[in-house]
């Protein structure tokens, strides 16, 4: 009886269905990343692949020709460090040890940072559980594929991860609490209460993965010698743990310290898995060596710091003296807000410490890929990798330069003229919704207006 | 007959509300009856005897002594059903599945036959997002917040001053669930009317509640305290289950020469429950719950489904029962007057009640349920919300009477005008949902009620449908208190 405004559809710019479009980006200078700039240069994209680059490249004539000319195409920007999308807690920090939960659990495609992520040229993150605690919950790749489910966003090919945390973080749990919830009542702790404990953490559970995996053995062992065993409880909590041990997921290790860090490496030989990532790692500069001996990768900040005491003995030249000791280095949001423009991020590591442009943005592209294992499929321009590109109407690596294009396997997941021809009609929508709401809330109310309900529109306010 | 006629008549005056005494037959002559199972009847005959329905038909014969009601411009409803419910445990607040996720959980309501739990201080009880009463936990493995083991059957009670409400809104009956933890306890379908808890009980048990308890960090709560932390901790106690299946029926073959399983409290009352109810809100928590549902191996339904409009093909495909949330989302009142409203909450606002139209087209299978929308007025306003969005009468009915029997596999007994299912009647004049309408008689087991006209009704200007939250005293609400004690 009440007709239904007819909304979905219009909201927001959705990717069309069917098979990836064959696309030819013409006279862009294209930045390779790993095979240098391609001045006045074309990429050609079939099938979500990248599959020609060069100054003269054919087209089929189907092919949706964009006209680039004054502008750079980038790979699309991978964020190593970002808890975008996370619905319903960014930790659990109950417990020291949360390896039971998953991030891939709870992904929120619906949430609008996605979008505006994307807008800055970002195709990827690597979506982190909090720091709450010293080994925190699975972490998954996620390709920003705005409109999509949240099973459809996961990376295909990407190993998943785990959180750890050393340090301030997963020991402030053990400080004793006094605030609102807790007057009254003795504070609860939360063990560990000092970076001692942390490692304890780290090896006991790393003691007990080792003792589970050996239990199972032992069943299977039996069941194939032909015995029917009651089986060992299956232990959410140790098995990703034993994936760790296993080679089979990767951990991203959150730390500040230099001491920690050699304690992380420490136990981590002592234990037998490998750190893939040292996260934020604001202290790395001190033990780089140690760092690139180990293998492990360093994915920091561009130039903050001092926002606490572990944070205090940093400095903005982190990324470029870890990267000249041998360490692949990225740097990363960890913010809803930074991610926007990690781009510019990756500009500082210039300004401080001298890198090269290319190896600038390496530090958000190829560096971050191989910190994540996807070099493979991603993190430069190359013939046969997946076509994630973002295409900048300035330099990328200057503050004048705005995101207009964004491809993800070869489906536009981003276009800045469009965004800003839908906002009127978006706008118009919004409006006859409020109006709407307003008449029925007064009809209610016998022509009464109330505070809450007789709101008007302004023009993109929280449009999204 | 013309006895126990004038005795009723005289009782009916006597109070605002009546729970007559009930004569041995009643006789619905007639009427318009909406059997749900069948097509309607525009002239039968109703008639119930010890609690069931007797015989329906345009000639059924009416038994020598039976109380004749003259029918003639009168409607027959099979009595409503809740869907999901804590109507019968006093004190219970429903369960929101829209806020299940990324928001502050309730309080803890403290039914009065739960065992005691430890006192806390004032400041908890009153701040959201504080569980009141939990015993915190050191971790996972102790299991906190489950009551798996709880029995809605146990803590039913006809003392629940809500079942007046119910019943002038023309229910007779509710899914009803426990409702403290994460996994709330094992539910049953109850009667509104009895003697006692043990009189309202018709069936258990129909299954476990699951609600996520997501707020607070570190202090003062335990695990968990995030969406994810809930998941993992309910995967964990599947896991749990099957492992526990397995070890017991290993054992049994061979109790020589193996160790003997421990007995397992929670994991007893997961096994017994032929199937859990996952709250799904918004788009991504449907997918997620659909495909959570499907890991868990165990027959689930859905409740909440405000944003469903977006899911219906989804739903329809898994095959999956959806129980729909009465407490439409509004406009909060008296926020800030500068505070531009979200374009998603708008459109959800808008298109909710459109779910209940689209689920019947679509073919899924879909109930009501009260979730705080409690009087009378209310209840009607609500479900003719949903049909003013596109659902048609005959469907609002089967949401409420049948469907709901279906979902819980009691149709047998409940849920239409059917011969020898149980005397759960509602005598209407006019349509159900329309605001005119009065229920003449409401019929629970056979016993009768008559609902006064200001519980059915309300006072002239009561508030909007949908707006209020928990289950607020009437004077607080400003409502009329007529008819409740």
């Amino acid at each position: 009886m009440r007709p239904l405004l007819p909304i979905i559809g219009v909201a927001l710019l959705t990717v069309g269905s069917g098979g990836a479009e064959t696309v030819l980006i013409r006279n862009a200078t294209v930045l390779t990343v790993t095979k240098g700039t391609v001045e006045n240069g074309s990429v050609l994209i079939e099938n979500g692949k990248i599959a020609a680059i060069g100054k003269n490249v054919s087209a089929p004539a189907d092919a949706t020709v964009v006209d680039a000319t004054g502008k750079y195409l980038m790979p699309g920007i991978i964020d190593c460090h970002s808890h975008t999308a996370i619905e319903g807690g960014v930790n659990e920090g109950t417990v020291s040890d949360s390896s039971m939960v998953n991030i891939k659990d709870v992904i929120n495609p619906e949430d609008i940072n996605i979008y505006r992520a994307l807008a800055g040229g970002l195709t990827i993150s690597n979506v982190l559980h909090g720091s709450a605690n010293a080994i925190g919950g699975q972490t998954v790749v996620v390709k920003l594929r705005w409109g999509k489910t949240a099973p459809e966003m996961l990376m295909e090919g990407a190993k998943p991860g785990i959180k750890f945390a050393l340090g301030e973080n997963p020991k402030r749990a053990g400080e004793p609490q006094q605030n609102f919830f807790t007057q009254g009542q003795a504070a609860e702790r939360r063990y560990p209460g000092t970076r001692l404990g942390v490692e304890e953490v780290i090896r006991e559970s790393f003691t007990e993965a080792k003792n589970y995996q050996a239990e199972w053995k032992d069943y299977n062992d039996r069941v194939a010698r032909g015995g029917h065993p009651i089986p060992p409880r299956k232990d959410l909590r140790l098995e990703p743990l034993v994936e760790v041990l296993e080679g089979k997921r990767y951990v991203h290790a959150h730390c500040y310290r230099s001491d920690e860090i050699l304690m992380l490496i420490r136990v981590a030989d002592e234990m037998g898995f490998k750190i893939r990532t040292f996260q934020h790692v604001l202290e790395g500069y001190k033990v780089a060596k140690e760092i690139a001996e180990h293998g492990a990768g360093a994915s920091t900040f561009s130039d903050w710091w001092a926002y606490k005491i572990e944070a205090f003995d940093a400095t903005p030249y982190n990324a470029a003296i870890m990267t000249r000791k041998g360490v692949v280095v990225s740097v990363n949001s960890d913010s809803d807000e930074l991610q926007r423009h990690l781009n510019l991020e990756a500009a500082k590591t210039m300004r401080y410490g001298g890198m090269t442009p290319t190896e600038a943005l390496a530090m958000v592209t190829i560096n971050p890929a191989k910190q994540l294992g996807i070099d493979d499929k991603v993190g430069s321009i190359e013939v046969g990798k997946s076509a994630d590109l973002a295409l900048f109407d300035h330099d990328p690596l200057s503050n004048y330069s705005k995101c207009m294009k964004v491809w993800i396997d070869g489906h536009e997941y981003f276009d800045r003229d469009k965004d800003l021809e839908t906002r009127p009609k978006f706008n118009e929508q919004k409006k006859q919704l409020i109006e709407k709401e307003n008449a029925q809330a007064n009809a209610q109310r016998g022509g009464r207006p109330t505070g809450a309900a007789n709101r008007a529109t302004t023009p993109l306010e929280e449009n999204r | 007959m013309k006895y126990s006629h004038a005795l009723a008549a005289v009782a009916l005056l006597a109070a605002p509300f009546l729970r007559a005494a009930v004569p041995t037959a009643v006789a619905i002559k007639d009427a318009h009856v909406v059997t749900v199972s069948g097509a309607d009847l525009p002239k039968a005959t109703v008639v119930l005897r010890n609690g069931l329905i007797e015989n329906v038909g345009p000639n059924a014969t009416i038994p020598a002594g039976a109380w004749v009601i003259d029918g003639n411009g009168l409607t027959v409803y099979p009595g409503f059903i809740d869907g999901l419910s804590t109507w019968g445990i006093p004190g219970a607040i429903p369960a929101p599945a829209g806020r299940a996720a990324g928001a502050a959980a309730p309080t803890q309501p403290q039914a009065p036959a739960q065992p005691p739990t430890p006192q806390t201080t004032t400041e908890e009880q009153i701040s959201e997002g504080m569980e009141a009463a939990q015993a915190r936990s050191r971790g996972p493995e102790s299991r906190p917040q489950t009551y798996s083991f709880e029995r809605a059957a146990d803590l039913v009670t006809p003392t629940d001053n809500r079942l007046e409400a119910a019943r002038a809104a023309g229910f007779t009956s509710a899914a009803t669930f426990p409702n403290r933890g994460i996994v709330e306890g094992l539910g049953a379908i109850i009667d509104l009317s009895g003697d006692s808890g043990r009189d309202m009980v018709v069936a258990q048990p129909i299954g476990q509640q699951i609600l996520f308890r997501v707020g607070g960090f570190g202090g003062g709560r335990g695990f968990p305290s995030s969406l994810m932390g809930n998941i993992s901790y309910i995967r964990q106690l599947y896991l749990d289950l099957d492992q526990y299946k397995q070890a017991k029926q290993i054992y049994a073959a061979s109790p020589n020469g193996n160790k003997r399983p421990e007995y397992d409290h929670d994991l007893e009352g997961l096994a017994e429950s032929p199937r859990i109810l996952l709250p799904a809100d918004q788009e991504q928590q449907i997918d997620r719950m659909i495909a959570f549902g499907q890991e868990l191996k165990t027959p689930f339904v859905l409740y909440g489904m405000h944003e469903a409009f977006k899911r219906v093909d989804q739903i329809q495909q898994s095959n999956v029962p959806a129980l729909i949330s009465l407490k439409w989302p509004v406009a909060q009142r008296d926020t800030d007057p500068t505070d531009v409203p979200n374009y998603r909450d708008l459109v959800i606002r808008e298109q909710a009640p459109a779910v209940a139209g689209m689920f019947a087209k679509a073919g899924v299978k879909f109930a009501f349920y009260s979730d705080g929308v409690d009087t009378a007025p209310d209840l009607k306003r609500a479900v003719k919300k949903a049909i003013d969005a596109g659902l048609s009468r005959a469907d609002a009915v089967r949401a409420l009477t049948l469907n709901v029997a279906e979902i819980y596999g009691v149709a047998d007994r409940l849920g239409s005008v059917e011969k020898g299912k149980i005397a759960n009647v509602v005598v209407t004049k006019g349509d159900a949902f329309d605001d005119k309408t009065t229920i003449e008689y409401v019929f629970v087991d056979g016993t009768v009620y008559q609902p006064s006209k200001e519980l059915q009704q309300g006072p002239p200007n009561g508030g909007a449908p949908g707006t209020r939250r928990g289950n607020p005293t009437p004077a607080a609400d400003g409502m009329t208190d007529g008819g409740r004690n």
